[in-house]
């Protein structure tokens, strides 16, 4: 007995399995089958969606080439369809809504993660998880009734007194526009910013912390030094999938942009954006011509989101996947 | 000043510039509440909640058709969508291995970044197209392609923070896998996936542009799922939009009831439910 | 189902049992040869040979990483849970092929504790109740007296008696270690392995699961591994040692301690490495 050490004979690769058949009977295949099929699902949707955009989009498609996107005329009855207003629109409100909040939203995020007591920064954290849940069209009631009125005076002759020289900020005050469309996309946007970047702050390890606070930085300069950096990536990531949702969100837009498809440097002016015109026209459109355009607008909106999205789902990834070691 | 006390300095101004920014963002919280509250609290009474919307320029009436139209689209969406989810759910954190599951699951998260307009559209290209009619069921279908993304992925993540020697403690007494997964595992994590689905319910229930042109709306009580019906948000945003002040009084009284049902369903999940989120 | 068991609660210092047979002689219990064992292309056990004893208490030590564990596991097959395990050999079950029998049966026959307690997130009656549960047994009264039984073999029915229903959670790290064991024993098993069963747990609450232990073996075979050589010495009667995926010795308790065949024992046992 004791002597089997010595016995190692060559080893037989005999691979065992439960053979499938039993597995059948007892409820595992057809368990695992069954869920496979539902996850399958999410494949069939996403196949879907491709293969209707891009039918339903043909006509237009095949009509303009892409000339679509460089044009700007947009004239249902003549049937000329040009993107470029909506393309503007979309980016000029987009740009807006980031440049006011990423810096609001990186740095509230610092504050909740780094600097904020504990029990401070979770009571705050949960609060901003609620406004993410805020629907957008409360949003826009918001934006037409209360933010409108404080753009058209104050706000905007304020911008035009002190920073008119800049052609941004010319033109009359109507409150809709360009500026009242980013302010509430801005606030609409930034929970994601700050939970996202809040969570790759949270997965720096804290050894990084320590080590640089253990020289001799103070608090802040730890952060900014040493934690932000480490997490650059994933704070990079929040950014691309707040424009994500900035460039497809519907409503709100829709409420305050004016919808005038023009474009115009002026961010007091009013304009058009991509999700807005498909809203306003779609249940109207009766030509296919039309219709088609239309869905070659969603087509291009679907497009830019899956590429920022999967672009900043890697980002994102990539940082939270490296520090593994958060207390 | 030395160096040392302007490193501390701005070390504390820094501190005071990011409180700031998080400060600021809670406040548009309060600013939606206090606005809601103000303007829509006067304007809410129970005319709101039992009459049908009166003609254009008429005063009074109320959104019941919209409300019950709401509770119709959101339900049915939540039969397609969340056994859909949680099972694929289940597939990815019990059963997927290899390339297989990380496909599915990225394709669930780029789907959960698509614009709710752009599933408005497919929904219309596969309901309303071939049915030739807008129809509440077609809104239904927008809103389950917009939760079942949602619904996979967090059932996904609350069943796999569910500790290996449960599962090995079932298979160990002789149940089999899906006995285990049954049995153990999803009671388990009951609190955290229905977390997520009340969560996910919360979200579509708001949605308002899959629905422009699915379920479209009307003014009246809708008898079937294939007729248009009209939702609470759908309401808000045609309000909204009119020229009448009556209009925007009600619009005001529809998002302050839409905002509260939002911050219930929102603040009873995660209060409730999450505070029993897997334990080791 | 459970007739011909004894509630064993009484109490007495474990000690081995003098007058253990070596182990062979009679029919074993389980019989394990040319047993190879695979993570992916690593080795884990190499030509594994071993005749474990009805109705005795045999302990596995070893250094960490040795195989102990993995060969514990074989036995009841928990390793097809994990990917790329790979097993080549025979295990026999009163001579009956283990590695061939439905996978459900074997576990019914061939329980498992594990190093941490792992209670489910239900109450103390579900949780015992589960293994019959999922065997099929039904009958709120059946059900009770098998619970009520098992608790009484784990030592932890007087404490828990009055609780039932309450979260298994509740209990301290002992007691759901116990309950683990109860729940183990509630659908009996003929073999009971433990892995490692009380090295999350403080001195008393150690002392327990070895009385425990000590007195399950009236109607289970036991096999337990342990990385504590004072526990193996405690409560076994034979001990196997595990170096590198070998089995190195196999003997009587006493013989293993006292006097060990193989250098690589003594050296193990005296603390020379490991």
């Amino acid at each position: 007995m004791a002597e089997t050490v010595a016995l190692l004979e060559p080893q037989t690769e005999e691979d065992f399995r439960p053979a499938f058949l039993d597995r059948l009977r007892n409820g595992d295949e057809v368990a695992h089958l069954v869920t496979l099929i539902f996850a399958a699902a999410i494949l069939v949707i996403a196949a879907l969606l491709v293969t209707e955009l891009f039918g339903s989009s043909a006509e237009a498609r095949h009509k303009f080439g892409w000339h679509f996107f460089f044009t700007s005329k947009w004239d249902p009855v003549a049937g000329q369809f040009g993107a470029l207003p909506f393309i503007y629109g979309t980016v000029v409100t987009s740009a807006v809504a980031l440049l006011i909040s990423v810096p609001l939203g990186v740095g509230a995020a610092i504050f909740l993660s780094e600097l904020a007591p504990p029990r401070i920064s979770d009571s705050l954290t949960f609060i901003i998880e609620l406004l993410a849940a805020v629907p957008s069209v409360i949003y826009g009631v918001l934006a037409m009734f209360a933010l409108v009125p404080l753009l058209r005076d104050p706000i905007q002759p304020f911008l035009n007194r002190t920073l008119g020289f800049l052609p941004i900020f010319q033109g009359p005050s109507y409150g809709v526009g360009f500026l009242a469309a980013g302010v509430i996309l801005a606030i609409m946007v930034v929970p994601f910013v700050i939970s996202i970047s809040r969570e790759s702050l949270l997965a720096v390890p804290n050894e990084q912390r320590e080590a640089a606070l253990a020289v001799g930085a103070t608090r802040w300069e730890s952060t900014w030094q040493v934690v932000v950096p480490y997490a650059r990536l994933g704070i990079i990531g929040s950014v691309f999938l707040a424009l994500a949702r900035a460039l497809g969100e519907t409503m709100a837009v829709t409420m305050v942009i004016g919808n005038t498809p023009q474009i115009v440097k002026s961010l007091f002016a009013t304009g058009y954006t991509i999700p807005a015109v498909i809203a306003n026209e779609f249940t109207e459109a009766t030509e296919d011509l039309h219709l088609s355009a239309l869905v070659e607008l969603g087509l291009v909106l679907f497009l830019l989101t899956i590429i920022i999205n999967g672009f900043a789902r890697l980002m994102v990834l990539a940082t939270t996947r490296r520090g593994t070691t958060h207390p | 000043m030395t160096p040392h006390r302007w490193r501390n300095f701005v070390n504390g101004l820094m501190f005071g510039l990011t409180a700031a920014c998080a400060l600021a963002t809670v406040c548009f919280l309060f600013w939606i509440l206090g606005f809601l509250i103000w303007n829509g609290g006067r304007s809410l009474n129970l005319a709101f909640f039992t009459h049908l919307p009166k003609p254009p320029g008429e005063t009074g009436g109320g959104m019941a058709n919209a409300i019950i139209g709401s509770a119709q689209i959101v339900l049915i969406a939540s039969l397609i969508g969340l056994p859909i989810g949680f099972l694929g759910g289940i597939y990815l954190a019990e059963f997927g291995s290899g390339a297989f599951p990380f496909f599915v699951r990225y394709t669930a998260d780029l789907l959960n970044g698509v614009p709710s307009i752009v599933m408005g559209l497919f929904a219309y290209a596969i309901v309303v197209r071939p049915m030739h009619h807008f129809s509440a069921f077609a809104g239904s279908v927008a809103l389950s392609v917009i939760l079942i993304p949602t619904t996979i992925r967090t059932t996904e993540q609350f069943l796999r923070a569910v500790p290996q020697t449960l599962r090995e403690g079932a298979l160990a007494l002789g149940a089999n896998k899906w006995r285990a997964i049954a049995t153990v595992v999803v009671p388990a994590a009951v609190r955290g996936v229905a977390t997520g689905m009340i969560l996910g319910i919360a979200r579509i229930a708001g949605e308002s542009a899959p629905l422009l042109f699915t379920s479209l709306g009307n003014d009246y009580w809708s008898t079937s799922l294939s007729q248009p019906t009209s939702a609470l948000p759908l309401m808000i945003y045609k309000y909204a939009i009119s020229p009448y002040a009556d209009w925007h009084r009600q619009a005001w009284a529809a998002g302050l009831v839409l905002l509260a049902l939002m911050l219930l369903l929102n603040v009873g999940a995660r209060l409730v439910l999450s505070p029993g989120a897997p334990r080791n | 189902m459970m007739g011909t068991l004894q509630h064993s609660t009484a109490a007495g210092p474990p000690a081995p049992n003098p007058g253990a047979t070596a182990p062979g002689r009679v029919e074993p219990k389980l019989k394990i040869s040319r047993l190879n064992f695979f993570y992916g292309a690593f080795q884990a056990l190499h030509h594994v040979e071993l005749e474990i004893a009805a109705n005795r208490i045999t302990a596995l030590i070893g250094p960490s990483g040795c195989g102990k564990s993995t060969f514990l596991r074989v036995l009841n097959r928990m390793h097809e849970t994990v990917r790329g395990a790979r097993v080549s050999g025979e295990v026999l079950l009163d001579n009956e092929d283990a590695l061939a029998m439905d996978v459900s049966r074997l576990r019914r026959r061939v329980g498992m504790v594990f190093q941490k307690p792992n209670p489910f997130p239900k109450s103390i009656f579900d949780n015992v109740a589960y293994g019959l549960r999922v065997n099929g047994l039904k009958g709120s009264a059946h059900l009770k007296e098998a619970v009520e039984h098992s608790l009484r073999r784990a030592a932890l029915w007087d404490e828990v008696k009055d609780k039932l229903h309450k979260s298994a959670y509740d209990l301290s790290g002992g007691q759901q270690q116990r309950l683990c064991i109860a729940r183990g024993l509630a659908v009996d098993p003929e073999v009971l392995l433990l892995d490692e069963p009380s090295s999350a747990l403080d001195p008393i609450a150690t002392a327990k699961i070895e009385e425990l232990v000590f007195h399950l073996k009236e109607n289970c075979t036991i096999v337990i591994v342990t990385h504590n050589m004072q526990q193996a010495a405690r409560i076994a009667d034979d001990t196997g040692f595990f170096l590198l995926g070998k089995l190195i010795e196999f003997d009587k308790t006493e013989t293993i301690f006292k006097n060990p065949a193989k250098k690589e024992t003594e050296d193990y046992i005296t603390g020379r490495f490991g």
